[in-house]
């Protein structure tokens, strides 16, 4: 601990003190005796891993769940388990990740919902838009108060968040991951209305998982693992890696990729060596790509062109990182590359052959393997047992002439596939939604990995896993990389992607801004192309 | 018994139990203020259903028709889709299959004709079923409301070509089947005399069982069940969404098509108007109680066609109507326990250790 | 054809649509199926008979009629909200407990199977053409109403809200499922006055009287897309449709069968989006895990 409660400042300073908070959900114990202590008039980071607990402390804060065990106090009264309407009234305001705000309403209407200005009976709609308007001048906040929610863009509604908690009188601020889906620009000005707000009497508490923000933005530091808060820090006087080493228990290990390049270049035989691969490389000039992707175009929901243009390839025995800010596409180019998302136009090829054209399982079978980014909504069927789960996607592989499955063959594979891939219990039978979250992602990896293929898209492949899993996971891709697999791997954790990957690209607005060798990247260039404060046309 | 089984038989036995006991406890209820002895009037209700033949012979009528409708709602359900479409759909199959014994030739070999009329009741219920099943996958329309809204514009349709064109003059029915009728329990077991239960009950039985093929056994079935599950999930599993809904769409409506045979080639050997009576409704509480399980949904018809035919039963003491209430309490009992089972028992189970 | 008594026919059979359709409105607009209104307007009826039997009185039915509406929307409320039901299944179930409810009821306090005795109403001055009901009055003006309170009140602002985003009302605090709760009750008591009309406009309970009333609403509220004004004028195009038909039973150009259809039939149309497609309620149905 570089930092103890008592030296930050006189109790009665406190704007929050939360102290041995519990909360339990079903199986998960998201918080195990957190604590968190936030000055008034700071800005206070609230950081740690996905999965570590930071969510779930604001919602108890903010009233919307009760703590098991543990107690809170604001402003120096004791307000534990309170109520959302208690902690509204209390000045506290969340800006939660997923926007809280119902699209066919307008803006002044979603601001003073619960609180509306009346005239009799009747809502009086015409006080709302003024207040609204008056409220967006005093704070610089812009947004047009009389438009519905639905056509704001993402950054318009997120004022709009910020507003509703400014409406209800809030001094202190919990803004959770609010720069995830913002661009730079946006991010800019977000960090001066914060600033503003702080500056006007305010208490600010960012929960992000981005250190460059928390170096950028805050005065404190509170970091929580695995629900437990591990250590408090003053920003001034913090490294990044000094933060990151408390968010993941241990040394950030970066050291890896050198080994797992040599593994690699052994295989493709010596004379062709990755570690050197220009910057500029052509796909074309590549007959050997395992992949090949041109042009690629992908419209999103919104009408816009969600993957711009994406050129690349990989060879055999490569593995092609993609680091970026989440929402830059990622998701988008890869449920495209597997079949799940029309194109607008490009091409795709594996191994030589042409599978534009071709549907989910086609492409499967011209050798295409993917661990979809999200395992309980795509990767498995969660009341499936694990044998079952095996076989999802290839159920006809594991099916009679007649469309009978083979029961025989399916439990033998499940029984192979369960010790080779350590999952425990070491259980067929049971459904997927009964095991760990490690122990699922090891079952997807299992049906994706354990059979032939050639191309492998892993996406966010240890998000939300234990350190045991992620290391198992990590030496299955460099295996896989050794036997000559091609991978395509997303991240959103950048260390991830550096440890690694061959080749790193960028990805920022649906366009690669920038692809290099691994061996050129680190986490400060690269978070340059990441925010597009830098791009360059990749080839 | 593996962990896993017994924790879906738990999930599954837990809200009929309580549902039976409320049931059970309106019914005394209902029953006093009737002023009867409730044991009186529950032994009367055994005693007229499975305690002779003839009570016996009309459960089994009754549960047969009942089989088919719950089957067919419960495959749908099964497939995420929830259709109210069953009562349209066993009427149409129960025409279309009168339509097609009226044409045959009686010279035809039964072991043609019977299967030829099963046939077209099938199809009769599959387009039916189609219909909300190619404008939930063309149109995204929700299949609820439109199963609900072709319910009428189906029996509609299907009065008027009887009432203007085929009926029996001063009736609501078709002139008789020539051919394809299916022989009566009590031409093999004279005690089933006068009851309408018929070899149809065998055909329900055998469904059953092949929709438990299906379900469980078939590549179709796995694929199905994903896309009930998690429709994401199956699409990254390489499975047609619209398609496998589009499929059970039109599966489901033909079982519930062939479940006119019952009444049609069984019993009267006529289409008569109104004769699914309200059969395709109750196929939901059949699919309900019986978890979308096929044995769940025999043992639920079983249970339903037992209350139905006890109202008669016991009709000298209590009204009738009675059954109907209790059905209804069945329905809700069972509809509000199975989500708050579910939550308690996932909650008491402790999580499977890493 | 006269165009007053064709006029005031449509009328008469629009009330009860309208009563249900408003009622299935609010409760969908508030995220709850409302699959009920039919069993709704079978128990207002029932109890309105009950009420202005016993009483003479047909206000006292009037009261008795909404009570029942209230007790079963309660059931439905308690059922979707509390034990998170699936609302279709109650829906259904609702309809099959008011037809068993009313038909046991029916025979333990008037010992018959098919109706009751003749009981008091509104109104009857053959002059006035039935606008000497202050039902039909009441009728009328429900939609506009309901629109007032929907569009124009907090209370109606939190309605719609709920429909839309229930997380986002209970992150301001709003208690969404007292909302619903509210909604539904209000649903309930709106279509029992439908029931409640037809009773008491014909002077007698009789064995499931509504009649599939209760699923005209439904598709007036789906074909007005889940607005009361819009909802209204539909149960108005309908009961025209039906009012034109019983009109012209002499000349047989159209089958009743047909006519009875195109109230589903214009349903169906719009929800597969041929014309401006109908959008429900982003909420509407889902319950929280």
């Amino acid at each position: 601990m570089t930092g103890s409660p008592t030296t930050m400042g006189e109790r009665a300073d406190y704007a929050i003190r939360m102290t041995g908070i519990e909360k339990t959900f079903g199986a998960v114990r998201a918080n195990r005796g957190a604590s968190l202590e936030v000055r008034a008039g700071e800005i206070h980071a609230l950081v740690g891993e996905n999965g570590a607990g930071k969510s779930t402390l604001m919602k108890i804060l903010g009233g919307l769940q009760a703590p098991d065990a543990g107690t809170m106090e604001v402003n120096g009264k004791d307000v534990t388990g309170w109520s959302t309407r208690d902690a509204i009234a209390a000045g506290i305001g969340v800006v939660h990740q997923h926007f809280m705000l119902v699209p066919t309403l307008t803006v002044a209407e979603n601001i003073v919902l619960g609180m509306e200005p009346v005239k009799g009976i009747r809502f009086d709609y015409a006080t709302a838009v003024a207040n609204v308007e008056k409220l967006s001048r005093e704070t610089g906040l812009a947004v047009p108060a009389d438009r519905k929610v639905a056509e704001l863009s993402v950054g318009e509604a997120q004022r709009v968040e910020i507003l509703k908690t400014l409406y209800r009188g809030a001094r202190i601020l919990i803004l959770d991951e609010p720069t995830a889906v913002l661009s730079p620009p946006e991010v800019r000005e977000l960090w001066t209305v914060l600033r503003r707000l702080r500056d006007g009497g305010g208490t600010i508490v960012l929960i992000t998982h981005r250190l460059d923000e928390v170096v950028e933005i805050s005065e404190t530091i509170t970091v929580m693992r695995a629900g437990q808060t591990v250590d408090r820090l003053t920003t001034a006087g913090t490294t990044p890696a000094q933060i990151a080493k408390a968010m993941v228990g241990r040394e950030v290990a970066l050291t890896s990729r050198d080994e797992a390049s040599a593994v690699g270049a052994v295989y493709a035989g010596g004379d062709d060596d990755r570690s050197d691969v220009e910057p500029g490389f052509h796909p074309s000039d590549d007959m050997t790509s395992a992949i090949r992707v041109a042009d690629l175009v992908v419209i999103g929901s919104l009408k816009t062109r969600v993957v711009d243009g994406v050129t690349f390839s990989i060879r055999p025995g490569e593995i092609l990182g993609i680091a970026g800010v989440e929402g830059n596409g990622q998701t988008e180019l890869i449920e495209a590359l597997a079949g799940l998302r029309p194109l607008e136009s490009g091409t795709i090829r594996i191994n030589g052959h042409d599978v534009t054209r071709e549907n989910v399982l086609e492409r499967r079978q011209a050798g295409l393997s993917h661990i979809p980014e999200d395992r309980h909504q795509r990767g498995l069927i969660l009341d499936y047992s694990i044998s079952d789960n095996l076989v999802l996607g290839r159920q006809t592989e594991f099916s009679s002439g007649r469309g009978l499955l083979n029961g025989t063959r399916i439990r033998e594979n499940a029984k192979a596939q369960i010790a080779e891939f350590d999952v425990r219990p070491p259980d067929a039978d049971i459904a997927a939604r009964n095991l760990s979250g490690g122990n699922q992602q090891k079952v997807v990896i299992a049906r994706e990995m354990g059979q032939n293929f050639g191309v492998l898209l892993a996406s966010q492949p240890t998000r939300g896993v234990d350190v045991g899993a992620i290391e198992f996971i990590h030496t299955r891709l460099r295996e896989a990389r050794a036997a000559g697999k091609a991978i395509l791997l997303v991240s959103a954790e950048l260390k991830e992607v550096l440890a690694l990957a061959d080749r790193v690209a960028v990805m920022y607005r649906g366009k690669f801004s920038k692809i290099m060798p691994a061996s050129e990247a680190s986490e400060e260039s690269l978070g340059e192309y990441m925010t597009g404060s830098k791009t360059e046309s990749a080839a | 018994m593996s962990a896993r089984f017994r924790e879906q038989l738990e999930e599954a036995l837990f809200p009929p139990l309580v549902a039976l006991l409320v049931a059970l406890i309106c019914g005394d209820l209902l029953i006093m203020s009737y002023g009867q002895s409730p044991s009186t009037v529950y032994r009367l209700l055994l005693e007229g259903t499975w305690g002779n033949a003839y009570g016996f012979g009309q459960v089994l009528y009754k549960a047969t028709t009942l089989i088919f409708t719950g089957l067919s709602v419960s495959f749908a359900i099964r497939a995420g889709l929830f259709s109210v479409g069953a009562e349209s759909q066993l009427a149409a199959g129960g025409f279309v299959a009168a339509l097609v014994g009226m044409g045959l030739s009686p010279r035809m070999p039964w072991i043609l004709a019977i299967p030829i009329c099963m046939l077209a009741a099938a199809i009769g219920g599959g387009i039916v079923g189609g219909i909300p099943g190619w404008l939930k996958v063309k149109y995204g329309a929700h299949e609820v409301i439109v199963t609900i809204m072709l319910n009428f514009v189906v029996l509609a349709l299907l009065n008027y070509i009887v009432a203007a064109k085929i009926h029996v003059p001063e009736t609501l029915h078709t002139p008789e089947i020539r051919h394809g009728g299916i022989a009566r329990l009590d031409s093999f077991i004279p005690a089933f005399h006068g009851s309408a239960a018929n070899l149809s009950i065998l055909i329900a039985l055998l469904t059953a069982a092949v929709v438990w093929v299906y379900l469980f056994k078939t590549k179709r079935g796995f694929e199905l069940r994903a896309v009930g599950l998690q429709p994401d999930a199956a699409e990254y599993g390489g499975v047609s969404v619209g398609g496998i809904w589009m499929r059970a769409m039109i599966l489901s409506g033909a079982v519930a098509g062939l479940g006119g045979i019952n009444y049609v080639l069984g019993y009267k050997q006529y289409y008569e108007e109104g004769f699914a009576g309200g059969a395709g409704f109750l196929g939901i509480a059949v699919a309900l109680v019986g978890r979308n399980h096929p044995l769940g949904v025999v043992l639920a018809a079983l249970f339903f066609a037992t209350l139905s035919q006890g109202g008669l039963a016991i009709h000298a003491f209590v009204p009738k109507q009675m059954v109907e209430v209790l059905q209804g309490v069945v329905i809700l009992a069972v509809a509000m326990s199975v989500p708050e089972v579910r939550r308690a028992l996932r909650q008491a189970r402790k999580p499977v250790a890493a | 054809m006269n165009p007053i008594s064709f006029l005031t026919q449509t009328l008469r059979i629009a009330i009860p649509y309208l009563f249900a359709a408003s009622g299935g409105v609010i409760a969908e607009r508030a995220g709850i199926i409302s699959l009920s209104l039919e069993g709704y307007m079978l128990t207002g009826a029932f109890a309105a008979t009950l009420g202005a039997h016993y009483s003479g009185s047909p206000w006292i039915g009037v009261l008795t009629g909404i009570f029942g509406g209230l007790v079963f929307g309660l059931i439905q409320a308690v059922a979707s909200i509390r034990y998170r039901a699936n609302q279709v299944v109650v829906g259904i179930a609702i309809n099959l407990l008011a037809i068993g409810v009313t038909r046991f009821f029916l025979k333990l306090a008037f010992a018959s199977s098919s109706n009751s005795p003749r009981i008091p109403g509104f109104g009857g001055n053959q002059a006035w053409h039935g606008f000497d009901n202050p039902l039909l009055w009441l009728g009328l003006i429900v939609a506009p109403v309901l629109a007032f309170i929907l569009y124009r009140t907090p209370f109606g602002l939190r309605v719609r809200a709920v429909g839309e985003h229930p997380d986002a009302a209970e992150s301001l605090g709003i208690k969404a499922s007292r909302i619903q709760y509210i909604s539904v009750a209000l649903s309930g008591m709106l279509a029992a006055l439908g029931g409640v009309f037809l009773a008491l406009d014909q002077h007698q309970f009789t064995d499931q009287m509504t009649a599939g009333r209760g699923f005209i609403a439904v598709a007036a509220v789906i074909f007005g897309r889940w607005d009361p004004v819009r909802a209204a004028l539909a149960c108005l195009l309908f009961a025209a449709a039906e009012t034109l038909q019983i009109q012209l039973q002499g000349n047989q150009f159209i089958p009743s069968q047909f006519i009875e259809m195109i109230p589903y039939l214009l349903t169906i149309i719009a929800l597969a989006g041929v014309v401006g497609r109908a959008v429900p309620p982003a909420a509407l149905g889902k319950t929280a895990e």
